[in-house]
């Protein structure tokens, strides 16, 4: 009898969990394992997909490529394009960490109604389209746009510097877009501190950057690395932000894929590099969580 | 803006008391951060009312440009579809994720860690490889793109957005009251329709709530899955960015954060209600 219960317990659990696991391995881990077979195949001369003929063509083009001669040289502009948005997903997580630190600490020292306020208002720009965010850096950053014409009305330039479609607006882009995502993280992390270890610290003759260093920086170390990461990996695949501000010249590994499935018609092509770029997310986010689960094991 | 001003102790030969809450240079840190973050917004919202057709100069304050945009067909089906795909994706996907929600929050079980993996999986995953992914499956199985694509794509990353606040509800809820409730008999659909739902409302409401701005905001996978019947709002936006800047565009623009804003407000509202 009580056997009979559990296994009815057993039931309704796998009948109530079934449908959101269902739906998500149907429409989106059974794509992903598509994507990886196509990765594998082989490409016709019109462009489609040989279904049935296996082949690692589509990976080796991303270092390699078939010279007319027949032979097969390196081919760096790809890999150049993957350094280029590992080096822009550096300098963005960099730069959101110099703000965004400071932020989240003037933030954990507000009153409580005032913090609450301000956590709304780093909230928002989150769940605003990020699309519609990254056109107003266009109104901002062209040529005819309000930065040139406040340069030039401080007389700093008498010509427009161009600003945008390069890598300088890609990187203000991906800054504006991800910046709410390090504050938050960092935040949550010194909201928990105790504020009397930095009193304590003070009373051992700490000078304030010695405070900052020695006491709130290692306690705030969980949310910047979870800020860092949350910065980095949606940088890292960002699509938006290059398209609207990047040029033609500062692809990123985003546009990159897309041009597979659009124009350049490489189904195969497009998916070895877009699985690559999962695997890289897949192994940060794995590092992650192994060395979280580690950390939660120790004693605090 | 003032910061708070705490003594460590009485120490009347200090020559100015130690401010102990503040660190220097954070405030002015703060207030670029957040001028950072809403000055384009606002420049953008501001240059939706301007007259001026070259969009950069002010020269007057007119409504006319929301005019244009009501009165363009494109747009306004543009809006249509999106709200229609938001709508029926989060409904489905909050659906799927309140029952989903419900079992996992009950007992401990074998797997539960691999359960959350997988409900996390569209948040980790790059948007743009869950596209061209998504757009191969549909393709290889000879589906006609239009509503109906965008609608499932789009509920599966809504899933995990309904499933966050819903679980965080449940976790802060007291697990007794359950209980009591099946101690004055109640069976467990009248102990679920009296006692946990009611309490569970806020929660689905919030999910609902932020997986439909998710779906309504929602460019990349849309592009990829969307036929040419179900282009969506940001889609439609796109393609008139790509053609040039225009008056247009701007208020499109600054209507879509209108309605983002009044959408996480009301999510925000929710979340506050009483536990």
């Amino acid at each position: 009898m009580r056997l009979s219960l559990h296994r009815r317990d057993r039931i309704n659990r796998a009948v109530m969990i079934g449908p959101a696991v269902l739906v998500i391995g149907i429409f989106m881990i059974l794509p992903l394992g598509l994507m990886g077979y196509v990765s594998v195949l082989a490409r016709g001369t019109y462009g489609q997909v040989l279904w049935g003929e296996f082949s690692g063509i589509a990976y080796m083009n991303i270092l390699f490529e078939h010279r007319l001669d027949g032979s097969f040289g390196v081919n760096l502009d790809y890999a150049t394009i993957f350094l280029r948005s590992f080096w822009l997903a550096l300098t963005t997580m960099v730069i959101a960490l110099a703000v965004g630190f400071p932020t989240a600490l003037y933030m954990s020292l507000q009153p409580e109604r005032y913090r609450n306020l301000l956590i709304f208002m780093v909230t928002i720009p989150f769940w605003t389209n990020l699309l519609v965010r990254n056109y107003a850096w266009i109104l901002l950053l062209r040529d005819t746009g309000l930065v040139n014409h406040g340069l030039q009305w401080l007389g700093l330039t008498s010509e427009p510097i161009t600003l945008l479609y390069t890598d300088f607006s890609v990187a203000v882009g991906l800054t504006y877009s991800f910046l709410p995502f390090m504050v938050l993280p960092i935040y949550a992390s010194l909201e928990k501190i105790d504020f009397r270890l930095v009193e304590a610290a003070y009373d051992l003759y700490a000078s304030r950057l010695q405070a900052l260093r020695r006491v709130l920086l290692p306690l705030a170390l969980p949310g910047i690395i979870s800020g860092s990461l949350l910065v980095f990996v949606p940088c890292l695949g960002s699509y938006v932000t290059p398209a609207l501000l990047g040029g033609s010249k500062s692809l990123l590994i985003g546009n990159l894929i897309q041009l597979q499935f659009g124009a350049a018609r490489n189904w195969p092509f497009g998916s070895a590099l877009a699985f690559v770029l999962l695997a890289i997310v897949l192994l940060t986010m794995t590092v992650y969580l192994l060395r979280q689960r580690r950390g939660k094991g120790r004693p605090a | 803006m003032s910061v708070r001003q705490d003594v460590t102790k009485p120490n009347k030969t200090a020559k100015r008391k130690f401010r102990l809450r503040y660190f220097p240079g954070i405030s002015p840190t703060a207030f670029l951060f957040f001028a950072f973050l809403y000055l384009p917004i606002g420049i953008l919202v501001a240059l939706s009312f301007n007259e001026n057709v070259t969009v950069t100069v002010w020269t007057g304050f007119t409504f006319d440009w929301y005019g244009v945009v009501l009165g363009n067909p494109d747009i306004v089906r543009a809006a249509k579809n999106s709200l229609v795909i938001a709508a029926a994706a989060s409904l489905a996907a909050t659906m799927v994720a309140t029952i989903a929600a419900l079992a996992m929050s009950r007992a401990r079980f074998r797997g539960q860690d691999g359960v959350n993996a997988v409900i996390a999986l569209p948040l980790i995953v790059p948007e743009i490889v869950t596209a061209v992914a998504t757009l191969l499956f549909f393709a290889t199985l000879g589906f006609q793109l239009g509503h109906f694509t965008v609608i499932l794509a789009h509920g599966v990353f809504c899933i995990p957005f309904a499933y966050l606040p819903i679980r965080a509800r449940l976790a802060d809820m007291d697990p007794f009251l359950a209980q009591a409730a099946a101690d004055l008999y109640a069976n467990e659909w009248q102990t679920f329709l009296r006692v946990t739902l009611p309490l569970l409302w806020p929660g689905i409401l919030s999910g609902l709530v932020l997986s439909f701005i998710v779906s309504l905001d929602d460019f990349v996978i849309t592009f990829f899955v969307s036929g040419a019947g179900s282009t969506t709002l940001p889609v439609y936006i796109y393609g008139m960015v790509r053609m040039g800047i225009t008056p247009e565009v701007n208020a499109v623009s600054s209507f879509m954060i209108l309605i983002s804003v009044i959408f996480v407000t009301l999510s925000f509202i929710l979340a506050k209600q009483r536990r």
